[in-house]
């Protein structure tokens, strides 16, 4: 085990979600159910020309995300043709991290550790001043500049609390997102990419990274091909391990540039700028 | 399916995942759908036939074919006249054909000894309009007392040259992987291992099924693709049986509820067909001997039509004045959507109902059906939006560019707010037979009502002015039985009530039947509609609203009809001797000891009838049907390879092309499209030339995205849905767009000789040419999602598309048409008209 487990705000609860893209068809319900549930607005009626997501990323306004990918042939169901192509869909989320740089960097006490291992942003205190932002490695919470404050994913904490589980898991129809218990999870997910390479698709990875400062993710997914393509960075730090005693404060601007650089490194292009090209790229 | 059945799609995925099931998807896109697949054929729009033809014709010349299950469960050893022609002999047309008339007379397609229908009148048929005759679902009618086993003929080792099974042969024989290859565009290697894929997994002990969607019946010989379907199934022994079937994925979520207790005008509730005014209209004597089948679940025509009368009419409805049969409209010529949408577009209709429905940016032609509506006096949408028919005169495409004013149309518009599904109860069909009721979950906004509401105080206010005028064109609206209680602040009607009343009761003392096998023809019973009898067998019991599946199948889980039976025709699923095919694929079975059919579903058959069971000569009813004979709905009990009597574009399915077309037909030069098919050809719905108009070189086809519902709606007022797929844009291949300079997100301009519309341009490798007949083929998709209203809105793709009507159940052709692209933005205003007027100058 990572010695982060040791450091501040270590969740010591066992809720995860298992995301499987190899089942997921692109249905975007999740997405859907999510602001549904939580009430949060549409980010604009923007034609992205991403395929077939306008919904951009993960952000203030979209805590669920489905990614559509076009990519080339792959072996294995998916449109394994030799001639066809393939088309890839990834529901990303928060990863309520063990050691989530968001609560680290969040000064006013926002963010906080909830039941369930939820990283919570709460909103009556959130004073909006982003440090959260760029300390995320994820690129997942982000501040809704007309509101003034950050805001993501809650793990659907309000529901758990009551019995149920997050809206995005109970909508998905194809149980392409699994809520449950992690360390299940986890062989379940291991039980699953061997079964998926015996079937021929040698391109599947389990994305749970452990072994960095992130000292485990509350969101497991299965993917094919380069987790980098979902947004899943393949080494990701909490900003707060660059900070070395008396060097606080320069330390902490070198752990923002880094993972700013990195998080504009890995992302879908932001909302606002996005890029027009082929969609079947 | 994945598209625009997600939740639906759930049971492919799990067949997949615990089945290893291998999944094929046929579709000219690659869509969400074809990236879940093993295998996707991408074909040329509009031949489907040919790749389904060239299926069965492996089938038969590689004896993949389930030969126990051929034999006994088909009419493929039934001999056909010898004066039946086949569109091979003919070039493209069968037997009986009337070029002046355009249309088929169907006798040469009788079986063998089959009397003749006029027999039953003792002369020839009173002869109808063409518009009449063509009154589609009606197919009773048709099936006249000889189809049965009694009078046919049969040749069991199917070597007989006139029987079906050699005459599917013979017509067949032409659609091989070559011609598969050169005209769907499908390479004969990728046909090969769909074949072989698709056959491997039927047989005793497998099934393999089918799904479809409008993707097959938006076309202009619709019915056909999926009768050629049908006959792969049969040919593989798929129908009756677990896993196998053909479902059809309906576009709503209770479209079949639609159909079954119909919304059609040439079916009354349960599929009983609208009397066709001056041939079986004249007495109700008349229509039931018309519509009565000798054998079979059609024998009892006469208790479903007068228990449906009774239901209707109730005490006014007596053996005296034929139940009130005369009261019922009858089909006076073509009153299908677009039969009444011309008649609109020409000034002979005065006011009209929408409920729900959005044709402004859903039907065909939408620039005619906006504009026919400015001829109407009075027009009501009932929706839970401002929908685009009830906004055409101030806010129209037509407004724009200065076809329609505010100031000129005279038409009153009344636009209704109703309440949502989840505001109201009720119940909804899906394309299971299931029925499933739903509680009302909370009050509608406003004003809002449930569309019950509406039609029952319509009803109420219509009743209670006729009673003040007893004038004879008032008689039937005074013995229409309308005495539905309501209840409420709101007088809400309850729906449990209609229910009842469908499934049907005892006149004398209002008992509740517990079945249709219950229903006489004396009177005695009212039913609404026979097929769903049974979804309320005694009081308190609302079976459609139970929610207690005990078993695989789902039984105590809501109603399927009819009779809770989950699976159509199961008695397939034994073997002619009762016993199951396999243990694996066991359903429903003869229980020797018991003297019963028995089983996991509910027997589809008549529960003591022994397989070994033999109709006696001039068996009539339940009696003529065999032991082994598990199609009853069919006189003869058999499944139909053949169809001899019910289809107006001919007994088999065979290769027509689309009614604009790049190509020629690849088979016949006398036809090249469906000669049955009704163009409805005139100035405001032209039609480019066909095959090959050089000014719209490419294909055009539309579609539905997952995010969006049909016309919009429910999806683009919705700030959650709306921002998902949040523009109109076009899908076109990298080959074609730098064949004509197409960007990617920039926009290009698309035009047919109907309409034109923008489109932002999604440049995609998930649509490639095909190589068909040497050529290269171009297809371009699109939504048909957007218009004027709501937080999103585009031009309607619909305009684009002519009114078509396929012959037998009058749909359009939406998914395989002729267009033409060019980038840039469309002319903007009157300057659109111009453009689309100088182009088809050019054509
Ligand atoms: S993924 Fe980002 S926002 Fe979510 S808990 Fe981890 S650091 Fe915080
Ligand atoms: S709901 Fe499930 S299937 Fe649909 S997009 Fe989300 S993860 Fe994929």
């Amino acid at each position: 085990m990572s010695t982060a487990t040791n450091l501040q705000g270590h969740s010591g609860q066992t809720t995860a979600f298992l995301t499987d893209s190899t089942l997921c068809i692109g249905c975007k319900a999740c997405e859907v159910a999510c602001k549904e549930w939580n009430g949060v607005s549409a980010d604009g009626f923007d034609w992205s020309g991403f395929s077939y997501d306008n919904t951009g990323a993960v952000g203030h306004s979209t805590w669920r995300h489905v990614k559509f990918v076009e990519g080339n042939p792959q072996p294995g169901f998916g449109g394994n043709a030799g001639e066809a192509i393939s088309w890839e869909f990834s529901s990303d989320v928060c990863k309520h991290c063990e050691v989530a740089g968001c609560l680290e960097a969040c000064p006013t006490g926002a963010i906080t550790r909830m039941e369930f291992g939820a990283v919570y942003v709460q909103p009556d205190v959130c004073n909006g001043c982003s440090y959260c932002v760029v300390a995320c490695p994820f690129g997942v919470v982000q501040k809704n500049v007309e509101d003034g404050r950050a805001f993501k994913c809650t793990f659907c904490s309000d529901r758990q609390r009551v019995g149920l589980e997050p809206a995005c898991a109970k909508a998905c129809p194809t149980q392409s997102i699994k809520f449950g218990e992690i360390n299940q999870f986890r062989n379940e997910a291991q039980d699953r990419l061997q079964e998926l390479k015996a079937r021929g698709i040698e391109d599947a990875t389990v994305y749970d990274p452990q072994d960095t400062s992130v000292g485990g993710i509350h969101s497991i997914f299965l993917v094919r091909g380069d987790p980098r393509t979902y947004n899943l960075p393949p080494k990701p730090e909490v900003p707060t391990i660059y900070l070395k005693d008396g060097w606080r404060s320069a330390g902490i601007a070198a752990g923002m540039m880094v993972v700013a650089g990195l998080a504009a490194f890995l992302s879908t292009p932001a909302k606002n700028g996005k890029r027009l090209e082929g969609a079947g790229r | 399916m994945a598209e625009n059945h997600p939740v639906g799609f759930q049971w492919v995925i799990e067949a997949r995942e615990k089945n290893k099931a291998t999944v094929i998807h046929v579709d000219p896109r690659f869509t969400r759908t074809s990236a879940m697949a093993d295998i996707w054929v991408p074909l040329r729009c509009g031949s489907d036939i040919v790749f389904l033809g060239g299926l069965i014709h492996y089938v038969l010349e590689n004896e993949k074919y389930f030969r126990e299950y051929v034999v006994h469960y088909t009419n493929a050893p039934t001999l056909l006249r010898e004066d039946f022609r086949d569109t091979e002999d003919l070039d493209g047309f069968f037997s009986g054909w009337d070029a002046e008339k355009k249309l088929y007379d169907p006798t040469t397609w009788l079986y063998e000894g089959s009397p003749e229908k006029g027999a039953l009148f003792g002369g020839p048929l009173p002869k109808v309009e063409k518009d009449q005759q063509q009154a589609g679902h009606e197919k009773r009618g048709i099936v006249g007392p000889g189809q049965t086993a009694e009078t046919a003929k049969q040749d069991f080792t199917l070597r007989h040259p006139r029987c079906v099974f050699q005459v599917l042969k013979k017509h067949f024989a032409r659609y091989t992987p070559e011609m598969v290859e050169q005209c769907c565009g499908v390479p004969k290697e990728l046909f090969q291992k769909v074949a072989e894929a698709y056959c491997s997994a039927s047989g005793p002990d497998k099934t393999a099924a089918i799904c479809y969607a409008l993707g097959w019946t938006q076309h202009s010989k619709g019915v056909q693709i999926i009768r050629a379907a049908s006959i792969l199934q049969m040919l593989l022994g798929n129908m009756g049986r677990p896993g196998g079937g053909i479902m059809a994925l309906r576009g709503h979520a209770s479209i079949q509820g639609s159909t079954d207790v119909a919304t059609l005008y040439d079916i009354l509730p349960g599929y009983l067909p609208t009397p066709i005014f001056n041939r079986d209209a004249r007495s109700l004597k008349d229509y039931i001997t018309y519509n009565k089948a000798k054998t079979g679940v059609w024998s009892d025509f006469d208790k479903y039509i007068i228990s449906f009368l009774k239901a209707y009419y109730g005490d006014s409805a007596t053996a005296e004045n034929d139940f009130c049969f005369d009261y019922l409209p009858r089909v006076t010529g073509d009153h299908s959507h677009f039969g009444f949408w011309l008649d609109m577009a020409d000034g002979k209709v005065e006011g009209l109902f929408l409920m729900g429905q959005n044709p402004g940016v859903g039907g065909p032609n939408a620039r005619l059906e906006r504009k026919a509506l400015a001829k109407l006096k009075w027009l009501v949408v009932r929706d839970m939006v401002e929908v685009e028919p009830a906004s055409f005169w101030y806010k129209s495409p037509e407004v724009e560019r200065g076809e329609l004013s505010p100031e000129t149309v005279a038409t009153e518009v009344f636009l209704f707010p109703a309440s949502g599904v989840s505001e109201k109860a009720g119940t909804f069909t899906n394309t299971q037979r299931l029925l499933q009721f739903h509680e009302k979950g909370g009050d509608p906004p406003g004003d809002s009502t449930s569309d019950t509401w509406f039609m029952v105080h319509l009803g109420r206010r219509l009743k209670a002015k006729a009673a003040a005028d007893p004038r004879p064109r008032n008689a039937p609206l005074n013995a229409l039985k309308w005495d539905y209680s309501v209840a409420g602040k709101d007088a809400e009607p309850k729906v449990e009530e209609v229910l009842q009343e469908i499934n049907g009761w005892t006149t004398a003392d209002h008992r509740l039947i517990s079945g249709s096998s219950e229903l006489q023809a004396d009177g005695s019973t009212a039913c609404g509609t026979w097929i769903y009898s049974g979804c309320y067998p005694e009081p308190g019991r609302n079976r459609p609203n139970e929610r207690q599946s005990r078993d695989l199948y789902g039984h105590g889980w809501g109603f399927a009809w009819p009779s809770d039976r989950r699976i159509l025709y199961n008695r397939a699923s034994a073997r002619p001797d009762g016993k199951p095919w396999s243990e694996r694929k066991k359903l429903v079975w003869w229980d020797e000891q018991q003297r019963q059919w028995t089983g996991l579903d509910v027997p589809d058959f008549y529960r003591d009838k022994p397989p070994d069971y033999k109709p006696p000569e001039g068996a009539v009813g339940a009696a003529g049907i065999g032991g082994d004979q598990p199609f009853i709905l069919h006189p003869d009990g058999v499944a139909w390879l053949f169809v001899s009597a019910g289809l107006k574009d001919g007994p088999l399915p065979t290769h027509y092309e689309p009614l604009e077309s790049p190509l020629p037909n690849p088979l016949y030069k006398g036809s090249n499209s469906d000669p049955a098919a009704m163009k409805r050809e005139r100035p405001d719905n032209p039609y480019a030339r066909s095959p090959g108009d050089p000014s719209f070189p490419y294909v055009l086809s539309t579609y539905r995205l997952t995010e969006h519902h049909t016309a919009g709606g429910m999806s683009r007022t919705l700030s959650h849905l709306a921002e998902l797929q949040p523009e109109l844009f076009c899908e076109v291949s990298p080959e074609l767009a730098s064949e004509i300079g197409l960007k990617h997100g920039a926009f290009a301009t698309i035009t047919s000789p109907r309409g034109i519309v923008e489109a932002r341009v999604m440049v995609t490798n998930r649509l490639k040419p095909l190589s068909v007949e040497g050529r290269s083929i171009h297809q371009i998709g699109i939504p048909f999602h957007f218009g004027t209203n709501g937080l999103v809105t585009g031009d309607s793709a619909n305009d684009l598309l002519p009114i078509s009507e396929e012959p037998n159940v009058r749909i359009m052709e939406a998914k395989a048409l002729v267009c033409d692209i060019t980038p840039g933005r469309r002319p903007r205003g009157k300057a659109a008209l111009e453009f689309l007027a100088r182009k088809m100058e050019a054509a």
